[in-house]
């Protein structure tokens, strides 16, 4: 099967600002590389400051490349102008941690989710909110939702308007950048059970950003450790968990041998 | 804390009830978790322990008796004592607790003057004896740091400085490692416990993730809807809850051993609904809507606390009826 995306060396530097000084990049991303097949999730795992979130950015057309490809739809993206990208960019939706933050605060949730037929072109009023109603319904809201502002819900129901909105240009790649780190642990697994849903219906490929390699070990196909701008460590969730080589991966993993033990003891 | 409750006008009128009556004590030394998600009133109850409600929040019966004085009925002048030198708070959100522009030797410093100690020389040693207790190395640097030249773990550690430097007998931490990764997490829980240890300070610690309790704290409480649905020893509460409300959320936490026994992407189990809206007054339990084991009598009869091991009470109706 050909992927959906292919990324290749990718490279991301920021030049610092220091005063008085010669800017010297920081190397955010070096030379990363993978690739996701239709209807799978790649997990890129690793702590603050890996650099997973400059990928994620990459990919979604909003930071520009300093090297490296990014195929997709038969496209290097990484190479494409502004206004090119505007083609690709609807195939490629990126849904942000905070949905208190990525959400417009004045606007209903109505407007929210269709914006981004607006953006595309000329959709009759109508149209617009059918196709938001459906998207919510998508996400297990109903048309009622329509006239709710982002204040009225819980962070739960946000984050399932920001995936309703992420969806409706029927993207064939989600970048999930730690949607799951903002909600409590029950409301968690609903939208984790959303997601997986959600991948099985429209057989869409996810990129899920993530520090919890649990929520990683269930929810993907394929798991990339990244620290420190590379990937140290990639491969099959099962490959991953049975022998953890880096240090890195070890430490991630670490934080879950509690609920090992929690496990252990409930089993007996 | 006995019977306390806070509740919050709202605007257009009625009251939030945040928290209806909770009761927990906290003995010298000890490291009590609260466990609760997100409207269950664990903020709450960390800012009413230090009278740092916001102004239409407000205490509306119980009592919190710090080492015997009443906090509830203490006036500003008492109030501004206890404060830092019987009970301190760290906040979840480091960078936004510190001031930018200050360095952070001054900040921790602050506490110390606003406690009467004017000399500076003095304070500047006594900053560096409590900095030298919660960071290992180069103690002059991160005196003479400002906050953004700091990690949000060395953030962490200042708040902590400044919640310690008092010498307080209980540091309320609400949330301290929400925004830290996982390898700095356990190094701040490291934290609270060599100081525990050291000086024989009680925590509250106060967070949304059970994963984090096992082998740290002494006892566990589960807060829900503003109410203590479980209280008790640690590795009861986590291993052998009692409460239906502990035991469904102790469930949602994926395991990473789903994924190694063919259960990856499999639907997690949740716990159905939202919680209730604590503007209306429930009769029975709080937890009966979502309850998956919930008897005839539940929606019309409050559940008291009932002792179901040594140390260990669920208020639930399985129990106390």
């Amino acid at each position: 099967m050909e992927p959906v995306i292919r990324v290749e060396n990718l490279v991301k530097r920021y030049a610092s600002r220091e005063l008085g000084r010669r800017a010297a990049a920081f190397t955010a991303v070096d030379s990363v590389s993978f690739s996701i097949l239709p209807g799978s999730t790649l997990a890129l795992v690793g702590e603050s400051g890996s650099g997973k979130s400059s990928v994620a950015l990459c990919l979604a057309c909003l930071e520009p490349v300093t090297s490296g490809q990014i195929w997709f739809d038969g496209r290097d993206v990484a190479a494409l102008s502004e206004r090119e990208s505007r083609a690709v960019r609807p195939k490629l939706q990126i849904v942000f941690q905070d949905p208190a933050t990525s959400l417009n605060p004045r606007w209903t949730v109505g407007e929210i989710v269709a914006e981004p037929l607006l953006v595309k072109g000329r959709v009759a009023n109508r149209e617009r909110r059918e196709r938001a109603a459906q998207g919510l319904e998508r996400v297990g809201l109903g048309a009622e939702y329509l006239e709710r502002r982002p204040a009225e819900l819980s962070g739960g129901q946000r984050q399932r308007v920001a995936i309703a909105r992420a969806l409706i240009l029927e993207p064939k790649l989600l970048i999930l950048d730690e949607v799951l780190s903002a909600l409590d642990c029950s409301i968690q697994g609903q939208i984790a059970n959303l997601l997986v849903e959600l991948q099985r219906a429209l057989g869409l490929a996810y990129l899920f950003i993530t520090h919890d390699l649990r929520m990683a070990a269930h929810l993907a196909d394929e798991i990339a450790v990244m620290s420190r701008g590379k990937i140290v460590e990639q491969g099959a969730v099962e490959t991953i968990l049975r022998g953890a080589r880096c240090a890195e991966t070890q430490n991630l993993l670490g934080a879950s041998l509690v609920d090992r033990e929690t496990e252990a003891v409930r089993e007996r | 804390m006995r019977d306390l409750c806070v509740a919050y006008g709202r605007r257009g009128g009625g009251v939030w009830r945040a928290l209806s009556g909770v009761s927990l004590g906290v003995d010298a030394g000890e490291i009590l978790a609260v466990l609760g998600e997100s409207g269950s009133g664990k903020s709450t109850l960390a800012a009413a322990l230090l009278r740092l409600l916001p102004a239409n929040g407000r205490i509306t019966g119980g009592e919190i008796l710090l080492e015997g004085a009443d906090v509830v009925r203490m006036d500003a002048v008492g109030l501004r004592r206890v404060r830092g030198s019987g009970v301190s708070i760290v906040f979840q959100e480091p960078s936004l607790a510190l001031h930018p522009t200050i360095r952070v030797g001054e900040q921790i410093g602050e506490v110390l003057r606003a406690h009467g100690m004017r000399s500076k020389r003095e304070r500047g040693e006594r900053v560096r004896e409590i900095l030298a207790k919660v960071f290992t190395g180069d103690v002059e640097r991160i005196f003479s740091s400002y906050p953004h030249e700091l990690s949000g773990g060395q953030q962490q550690r200042v708040l902590i400085a400044q919640a310690i430097a008092c010498e307080p007998a209980l540091v309320v931490a609400d949330e301290p490692t929400a925004s830290l990764d996982s390898t700095t997490q356990r190094e701040i829980l490291a934290l609270f416990r060599s100081l525990r240890d050291a000086l024989g300070i009680a925590f509250i610690f106060i967070t949304h993730n059970p994963a984090l309790l096992a082998g740290f704290a002494d006892r566990v409480l589960v807060l829900y809807a503003g109410k203590v649905a479980e209280v008790g020893p640690t590795r009861e509460v986590l291993f052998s809850p009692r409460h239906p409300y502990t035991q469904a959320l102790l469930k949602c936490v994926p395991q990473v051993e789903y994924a190694s026994a063919g259960r990856r992407k499999l639907p997690l189990p949740v716990v159905a609904g939202a919680p209730p809206s604590l503007a209306v007054l429930s009769q029975g339990c709080v937890f009966e809507p979502r309850c998956e084991e919930r008897m005839e009598m539940c929606p019309a009869r409050e559940p008291a606390a009932a002792m179901v091991g040594a140390d260990h009470e669920v208020s639930c109706l399985k129990f106390s009826a």
